[in-house]
C-alpha cells in the first residue's frame, strides 16, 4: 500500500499547484493594480459628504473642523503614547482620519489628522458648502450673506440661492473673458512682438537695418501697442466690473470670511445633494478634468495641456517611425541579402528595445538638442540668441527621441508580418510579370499593413507611457503655452510641452503639497492605463485577426 | 529574363526604373535606420572620450621682460595681463602681448617681502622692512568701448589703506610669513629672527558709517622657539585652524589653532624615506598641504578626524613623476590640481583627487624666480632668473577623471577614510566633485537583484504552468494579462509604489513576511484538500484550470496574512514592526526602500521573463514530451526531465533579458528608492542607481563638463551592458531556435 500523501508528493502534484499559484498571482497583481488606480482615479470626482467634526484637544480644549474625509488609518496606540497621548492600556490601535479641511488661507494647511477617541461629535449640516477657487484650494464654510461694494445684502433662504448663483454665473463670465484677453489676445500681441524685436536684431546682425526698416518696425509696433493699450483697457473695465462682488461665509470655527465671487470656480452643498446631482457634479468634474487647465501648481483643475502635449508629441513620433521603420524591415525582410551581417543587424535592433530609455534621453539631450539644435541656432536664429530656440528640449526633440526608442518596436512588428506571408503569393506576383517594387507596393505591404498598424500602435503605447527620456529633452511642469496655437506658423516645434507620465512623476513627488495632489495623480495614472491598455489591446486584437487571416491563407 | 520583357517597350522601361528607384530607395532607408541606431554608440562614446585623453601642453613662447627680484607673479583670467611684485613691494602689470608696461607701482612702504593668500592668490600680503603688513588686493576691470573691444584694466587695491598695519612690538625682522584670507577674517603667521612664531588673526568688520572695511586684530606668540635657519616654510589653512611649520629636513609640524591663546601642538608628520622639503603649498580649498621633496614626489598631507574626535595630519598620497627636487609647486584656482616644477626644468600637472599625473613636459629652466597658473588653469607661466618669462598654453579639461577616481575607493578631504562617493556638485567653487561612479553601479545593481528575487519565482513557476499545464482557454486569456502588464507604464508603477506601496509596507512588515510563508503553505494545503473534492470538481483542476481555482484561495490567503500580520504587530512588535526593527534590532529603515522597489522593479520585469520563458518552453517539440508521457511519466517528471533541460538556454536568456531591463529602468527607482547614494544591501535602506541619477543631475549639468561627461559614462555603461547581456540572450534563444526546428 503506497503511501496516498507520498504519491502525491512523488507525482509532482504539489509543484504543479505551487506554479499554478504562481500565474494567479501574478494575474490577481496586474488585476489588483488595475482595479486600484480604478477605484482611486475614479472616485475622487464624486462629492463626499461634508462633516461637522467636534473635536478634543489635548488641552482640553474643542475646536470644531468642517471637512471631507478622505483616508482613515490605524496607528498603533504605542506610538500615541509615546507621544504623550492618553490611551487605556488595553487598546491596541487607534483609528485615525484624515480630514480635508481646506481653507489654507487661513490656517495654513488643508489637511487634519483627527484621532477617533477624541472626536466628540459628527453631524453633516446641510448648509455646508464647499467653494473651489482658482487660488488656495478648497473652501469650507456656510454662507451667510452676499456683499455688494462690501455691503451686506441681509438675504436669506431661497433670495440668497438665487442671488448666489447670479453672481458666482457673472464672475465667471467674466473671468472667463478676462482670461480669453489676457491669454489669447495679448498672448497673440505679445508673440507678435516678440517676432518684431528678432526681425530687428536680424537686421541688425545682417547689417541690414537701415532706417526704413527701422520706421517700419516702428510703424509696426506702434500698431500692436495701440491695440494692447485698447485690449488693456477692455482688460481692466473687466476687472473692475469682476471686483464688486463678494461673498460672506462662516467657517467651522466661528469666524467669518470674505471670499470675492471672482475667485469661486464652483460652488456645492454636498449634504444636500441628491443622487442626480452628484452624477451631473461628477460628471462635469470629470470633464474639467480632461479639458481645463492645471490649477494650484498642477494640484487641481484639469489636465489638458498634458493630454494635449502627449498627443501631438505621439502624433508628431508616429509620423517620424513609422515609414521609417517600415522602410528599414522591408529592406532586413525584401531586399537585403540574407548573411551573417542581417542576422547580426537583426539582433542588434532586437536588443535596442532592452536599452534602457534612459540612454535614448542622454542620446537626445547630447545629439539633438546640443549638437543639432545648437548648430540650428546659430545657422537659422542668431538673432534670439543667447536665449536658444531649437538648442533647447522641445517638442520635436523629443518626438525625434521617442521615434528612436520606438523604431524597434515598429521594425520587430512589420517584419514579423512580412515573415508570415506567405512564399506563394510573392512567386505568384512575380510569375504573373510584376517587378519587385510592384509586388512589394501591391501585395506585399497591403498584406503586411495590419502588422505595421500593429508596429504603430504598439509604438505609440510605449511612447505615450514614456518619461525618462522626455524629462531630459523637453517636457516641463507646467508650459505656458501649448505647442499649437493660433499664433504663425501654428504648430511650434521648438517648444516645451507638458505630458501626462511626466505629470504623474512631477505632481506625486515634486509637488509642495502631494496630499492635496494625490487623488489627481490618481486619475490622470487612471487616464494614463486607459489609453495604454486600450491602445494595446487594439493591438493584441488586430495581430490576432491578421494570424488566422495568414493561417487561411496558408491552408488555401 | 524579366529584363529583356521589361525593356521592350516604354512603359516596361518606366516600370523597371521604378523598380530599380524603389530598390535604392529601400536599401538607402534601411541602411540609414541602421546607422542612426549605430549613431548612438558612435555619439555617447564621442562625447565620454575626451574624459580619458591626456592634457596637451604648447609652448607659446618667450619674452625677455628683464625682470628680477621677483617675489610674487600671476596672470589674469584672460591671459592678457600679466603682474610681478618684486621683493621690495614694488609692483607692475605688464600687457602680455606687447609687453608693455600698463601701470607701474612703486611700492608706498619699502618691503621685505610678500605671500599670497591661501587658495586666494589675488590677495596679498607684503611685509615691510620695519615689521608692517600690507594688504593688497588685485582687481581687473573689464571695459568695452564703443566698438565692443574689450580692455582690461588692471589695478592693486589696498581695501584696508595705504599704512602698514604695526602688528610685532619691536621692529622686528621677518623671516617667513603664510596667511590666509577669507570673507571675514585673516589669519597671518609670522615668523620673526627672533625665532618667534607668531599668529595674528584679523577681523574684518564695516564701519556702519563710512562704509570702509576696517581690521581689529589679535595677536598671539607659538610657546617655544622655532629654529629659523631650518624652517623651510610656514603654511596656513583657510580657516586658519591650521597652522604648518614646514623643515627643511621633511618634518611637518601641525598646530592646531583653534584656541589661539592656547595653541597646541598635533602629531609631528615625517616624509617617508627620509626625503627632505624643498618647496610648499596649499591646495585650493585650504584643506590639504602640498610637500614637495628633493626626492621628486610631492606629498599630499590633510587633517583627519580620529576616533576620539581630535585630528591628526595624515599622509594621504604622494604623485612621483620628478626626476629630482620638486622646487616649485602651484595650484589650479578651480580645481583640486597642480602643477610642479624640478630642479632640473621637468614640470608636471597632477590632479589631487584623481591621484592622476595628467601631463609632463619639459621647461628647460633650472633657476625659477616665479610661476603661476591664471585662474582657469589654461595656461602655464615661468618666470626664470634671467627676467626671461616662458609661457605655455595648456588643453586640461577633465583632470578630475581616472580609474581610481571612477570606481576606487578615494580619500577625500574631510574624510576619515578612504570612501566610494558621488557628489558632483556642491555650492560653493573650492568644492572637490567626488565622481565615484562605483555606489551608483552599486545601486543599480541591488535594485536589479532586489527586482529578479521577487520575479524569479513567479515569473518562472508562472510560465512553466501556463506553457506545459494550462488548459488552452485559460491561455488564451492569460497571455494576453501578462502582455497588458508589460505595456504598463513604469512611471505609474513607481508612482504606485513610493505613493502608495511604501506606506503601506511601512505598516504592515510583518504582513509581508508573514505572506511569505502563508502563501505557499496555503497553497499546498489546499492542493491537497483538493483530491477530496467531488470527481467533477477535480477533474477540472486536473485539466489545466488550477490557476483559476486558486485566485480566490490566494485572495483569502492575501486577506489572512493582512489581519495575522497587523494582530503578530501588536502582540510581538508593539504594534509596531518598523519601529521595533529601527528601535530593537538597530535596522535602519528608509520608507522607500529596495523591498519597495524590488517588488515594483519586479512586477515590471515579470512579464519579460514570463513572455520569452513561456515561449521557450511552449515551443519545446511536442514530440519529446508526448514520448515521455507515453513511457509512463507524469507530466511533472516530464517536465522536470525532459521540457525544462530543454528549454533551459531558452529560460537563461529570458532572465538574462529580464536583469536588462532591470538594470536600465529608471522611473521605479527614481520615484521608489530616496535616490541616496549610499552602499549597503540592506533590504530596508534606499539606493540611488546610475539610470535615476541621470535622470535627476543630468538637466542641471554644465554643457561638455566633466560632470556631464561622466554622466554620458554612466549612460554608455548602461548601454554596454545592457546590449551585451541582451545580445549574449538572443545569441543563445537563436540557436534553441535552429535546435527545436532540427528536432
Amino acid at each position: 500500500m503506497v503511501n496516498p500523501m507520498r504519491q502525491w508528493w512523488r507525482q509532482g502534484e504539489p509543484w504543479i499547484w505551487l506554479n499554478a499559484a504562481a500565474v494567479a498571482v501574478c494575474v490577481l497583481m496586474i488585476l489588483g493594480l488595475l482595479m486600484l488606480i480604478s477605484a482611486r482615479g475614479m472616485s475622487h470626482f464624486w462629492p463626499r459628504p461634508v462633516l461637522q467634526v467636534e473635536y478634543q484637544q489635548r488641552d482640553g480644549g474643542t475646536v470644531r473642523f468642517l471637512g471631507e474625509v478622505t483616508d482613515r488609518e490605524q496607528v498603533p496606540a504605542q506610538i500615541l503614547r509615546d507621544n504623550g497621548e492618553a490611551v487605556p492600556e488595553d487598546v491596541l490601535q487607534v483609528e485615525r482620519l484624515l480630514l480635508k479641511t481646506g481653507n489654507r488661507k487661513l490656517t495654513g494647511k488643508d489637511f487634519n489628522w483627527l484621532l477617533e477617541p477624541r472626536i466628540m461629535a459628527v453631524d453633516m449640516p446641510a448648509d455646508a458648502m464647499v467653494v473651489e477657487r482658482h487660488e488656495w484650494g478648497n473652501f469650507y464654510g456656510f454662507l451667510l450673506d452676499i456683499l455688494q461694494d462690501g455691503q451686506r445684502q441681509h438675504l436669506q433662504g431661497e433670495a440668497l440661492t438665487e442671488a448666489l448663483k447670479a453672481k458666482v454665473e457673472l464672475a465667471q463670465t467674466l473671468y472667463e473673458q478676462i482670461k480669453h484677453i489676457e491669454k489669447v489676445e495679448i498672448g497673440g500681441i505679445n508673440y507678435e512682438m516678440e517676432r518684431l524685436r528678432l526681425k530687428k536684431r536680424r537686421h541688425e546682425l545682417d547689417g541690414t537695418l537701415t532706417s526704413e526698416v527701422l520706421q517700419q518696425l516702428a510703424e509696426e509696433k506702434k500698431v500692436l501697442d495701440a491695440r494692447y493699450a485698447e485690449l488693456e483697457k477692455a482688460r481692466n473695465v473687466l476687472l473692475e466690473k469682476s471686483n464688486h462682488d463678494a461673498l460672506l461665509f462662516r467657517t467651522a470655527d466661528g469666524r467669518e470670511v470674505t471670499l470675492p465671487t471672482k475667485v469661486v470656480v464652483r460652488y456645492y452643498q454636498p449634504n444636500t445633494m441628491g443622487f442626480g446631482q452628484k452624477v451631473r457634479h461628477y460628471f462635469v468634474k470629470l470633464w474639467e478634468f480632461v479639458s481645463d487647465e492645471p490649477r494650484e501648481a498642477n494640484t487641481e483643475g484639469g489636465i489638458f495641456p498634458a493630454i494635449f502635449g502627449t498627443v501631438i508629441m505621439v502624433i508628431i513620433m508616429s509620423i517620424i517611425v513609422t515609414p521609417f521603420g517600415v522602410v528599414a524591415a522591408v529592406y532586413l525582410r525584401e531586399y537585403a541579402h540574407q548573411g551573417l551581417l542581417v542576422r547580426i543587424i537583426r539582433i542588434a535592433v532586437n536588443n535596442l528595445a532592452g536599452v534602457p530609455s534612459i540612454v535614448y534621453g542622454v542620446f537626445g539631450l547630447g545629439f539633438f538638442v546640443y549638437a543639432i539644435g545648437g548648430t540650428i541656432d546659430q545657422l537659422f536664429f542668431p538673432e534670439a540668441l543667447p536665449a536658444p530656440t531649437f538648442g533647447t528640449g522641445g517638442l520635436l526633440w523629443a518626438s525625434l527621441t521617442l521615434a528612436l526608442l520606438t523604431l524597434p518596436v515598429v521594425i520587430v512588428s512589420t517584419e514579423e508580418g512580412l515573415s508570415r506571408i506567405p512564399k506563394a503569393i510573392r512567386e505568384g506576383s512575380l510569375a504573373l510579370g510584376a517587378t519587385k517594387a510592384e509586388t512589394l507596393w501591391r501585395t506585399v505591404l497591403p498584406m503586411a499593413s495590419p502588422a505595421m498598424m500593429t508596429g504603430m500602435i504598439l509604438a505609440v503605447a510605449r511612447a505615450a507611457g514614456e518619461v525618462a527620456p522626455l524629462m531630459l529633452v523637453g517636457v516641463v511642469k507646467l508650459a505656458p503655452t501649448l505647442p499649437l496655437d493660433g499664433n504663425a506658423p501654428f504648430l511650434h516645434l521648438d517648444r516645451k510641452f507638458m505630458h501626462l507620465g511626466f505629470h504623474i512623476y512631477d505632481v506625486g513627488f515634486q509637488s509642495p503639497n502631494v496630499e492635496a495632489a494625490r487623488p489627481l495623480v490618481y486619475a490622470t495614472a487612471f487616464l494614463l492605463v486607459v489609453v495604454i491598455v486600450a491602445l494595446n489591446l487594439l493591438a493584441i486584437y488586430i495581430r490576432n485577426r491578421l494570424r488566422e487571416r495568414y493561417r487561411s491563407l496558408e491552408q488555401h | 529574363m524579366s529584363g529583356n520583357i521589361l525593356a521592350s517597350n516604354p512603359y516596361n522601361r518606366l516600370r523597371a526604373i521604378k523598380d530599380r528607384l524603389a530598390s535604392i530607395a529601400v536599401t538607402l532607408g534601411g541602411i540609414g535606420v541602421i546607422v542612426a541606431i549605430l549613431l548612438i554608440f558612435i555619439y555617447l562614446f564621442y562625447v565620454v572620450l575626451p574624459l580619458f585623453k591626456p592634457a596637451e601642453v604648447v609652448d607659446r613662447g618667450q619674452w625677455d621682460l628683464r625682470a628680477t627680484g621677483v617675489s610674487l607673479m600671476s596672470v589674469d583670467e584672460q591671459n592678457e595681463v600679466l603682474f610681478l611684485m618684486k621683493h621690495n613691494g614694488d609692483a607692475t602689470f605688464i600687457r602680455l602681448a606687447d609687453q608693455k608696461v600698463l601701470k607701474s607701482l612703486p611700492a608706498p612702504v619699502p618691503a621685505r617681502f610678500s605671500v599670497e593668500s591661501t587658495s586666494n592668490p589675488d590677495w596679498l600680503l607684503t611685509v615691510t622692512r620695519d615689521g608692517g603688513l600690507l594688504i593688497a588686493h588685485q582687481v581687473y576691470k573689464q571695459r568695452f568701448d564703443a566698438q565692443g573691444k574689450r580692455t582690461i584694466e588692471p589695478h592693486l587695491e589696498t581695501p584696508f589703506g595705504d599704512t602698514p598695519l604695526e602688528v610685532l612690538d619691536s621692529a622686528q625682522e621677518i623671516v617667513q610669513a603664510a596667511w590666509a584670507m577669507n570673507e571675514d577674517e585673516a589669519s597671518v603667521a609670522l615668523l620673526g629672527k627672533d625665532q618667534r612664531l607668531h599668529y595674528i588673526r584679523l577681523n574684518i568688520s564695516e564701519n556702519m558709517f563710512t562704509e570702509e572695511l576696517e581690521l581689529e586684530q589679535e595677536q598671539w606668540t607659538l610657546p617655544g622657539r622655532f629654529e629659523t635657519a631650518a624652517i623651510q616654510s610656514l603654511q596656513i589653512s583657510l580657516d586658519g585652524r591650521w597652522l604648518y611649520v614646514i623643515d627643511h629636513d621633511g618634518e611637518i609640524l601641525p598646530w592646531d589653532m583653534s584656541a589661539p591663546e592656547n595653541p597646541t601642538q598635533n602629531n609631528r608628520v615625517h616624509l617617508p624615506g627620509q626625503a627632505g622639503v624643498t618647496s610648499s603649498r596649499m591646495l585650493l580649498g585650504g584643506v590639504s598641504l602640498l610637500v614637495g621633496a628633493d626626492n621628486g614626489r610631492i606629498y599630499q598631507l590633510f587633517p583627519v578626524r580620529t576616533r576620539g574626535n581630535d585630528y591628526q595630519l595624515q599622509l594621504i598620497r604622494d604623485f612621483p613623476g620628478l626626476d629630482d627636487a620638486v622646487v616649485g609647486i602651484y595650484p589650479e584656482q578651480r580645481r583640486k590640481g597642480f602643477v610642479a616644477v624640478s630642479q632640473r626644468g621637468q614640470a608636471a600637472l597632477y590632479n589631487a583627487t584623481a591621484d592622476r599625473l595628467v601631463r609632463r613636459f619639459d621647461v628647460q629652466e633650472d633657476a625659477i624666480q616665479a610661476i603661476t597658473l591664471p585662474p582657469r588653469a589654461d595656461a602655464f607661466y615661468l618666470l626664470n632668473a634671467q627676467g626671461r618669462l616662458h609661457g605655455w598654453q595648456v588643453h586640461n579639461e577633465h583632470p578630475e577623471i581616472s580609474w581610481s577616481a571612477l570606481w576606487e575607493k578615494v580619500w577625500y578631504e574631510g574624510y576619515d577614510q578612504p570612501e566610494w562617493v558621488w557628489q558632483s556638485s556642491a555650492s560653493n567653487n573650492d568644492f572637490e566633485p567626488k565622481f565615484s561612479l562605483t555606489p551608483l553601479a552599486f545601486g543599480t545593481l541591488k535594485g536589479a537583484l532586489y527586482a529578479m528575487i521577487f520575479a524569479i519565482p513567479l515569473a518562472i513557476m508562472g510560465a512553466i504552468f501556463t506553457a506545459h499545464f494550462m488548459a488552452p482557454g485559460m491561455r488564451k486569456s492569460v497571455k494576453p494579462i501578462i502582455e497588458i502588464m508589460e505595456a504598463l507604464p513604469t512611471v505609474i508603477l513607481g508612482f504606485l509604489a513610493g505613493l502608495w506601496f511604501a506606506p503601506w509596507v511601512e505598516h504592515h512588515l510583518s504582513s509581508i513576511f508573514g505572506l511569505l510563508i502563508l502563501l505557499p503553505v496555503g497553497v499546498l494545503l489546499f492542493a491537497w484538500l483538493w483530491q477530496y473534492m467531488p470527481d467533477r470538481w477535480r477533474d477540472r483542476g486536473q485539466a489545466g484550470w488550477q490557476g483559476l481555482v486558486l485566485i480566490p484561495v490566494i485572495v483569502v490567503l492575501v486577506g489572512l496574512a493582512v489581519g495575522l500580520g497587523d494582530e503578530m504587530q501588536n502582540w510581538f512588535f508593539g504594534g509596531d514592526f518598523r519601529r521595533w526593527l529601527t528601535q530593537e534590532m538597530g535596522v535602519s529603515y528608509d520608507q522607500r526602500n529596495a523591498l519597495v522597489v524590488g517588488f515594483a522593479m519586479g512586477f515590471a520585469v515579470i512579464p519579460t521573463i514570463f513572455t520569452i520563458a513561456e515561449d521557450a518552453i511552449f515551443s519545446v517539440p511536442k514530440a519529446l514530451s508526448s514520448g515521455s508521457l507515453a513511457l509512463g511519466a507524469s507530466p511533472w517528471q516530464t517536465l522536470m526531465r525532459v521540457v525544462l533541460p530543454t528549454a533551459s538556454p531558452g529560460i537563461f536568456s529570458a532572465l538574462m533579458i529580464g536583469f536588462g531591463r532591470a538594470v536600465g529602468e529608471t522611473m521605479i527607482v527614481l520615484m521608489a528608492t530616496g535616490n541616496t547614494p549610499v552602499m549597503d544591501l540592506s533590504a530596508f535602506s534606499g539606493f540611488r542607481t546610475l539610470s535615476a541619477n541621470i535622470a535627476v543631475e543630468m538637466p542641471e549639468s554644465e554643457l561638455y563638463s566633466t560632470h556631464y561627461r561622466v554622466l554620458f559614462l554612466a549612460a554608455l555603461v548602461l548601454f554596454l551592458f545592457t546590449f551585451l547581456v541582451n545580445t549574449a540572450a538572443e545569441t543563445v534563444r537563436q540557436r534553441l531556435r535552429n535546435k527545436y526546428s532540427s528536432l
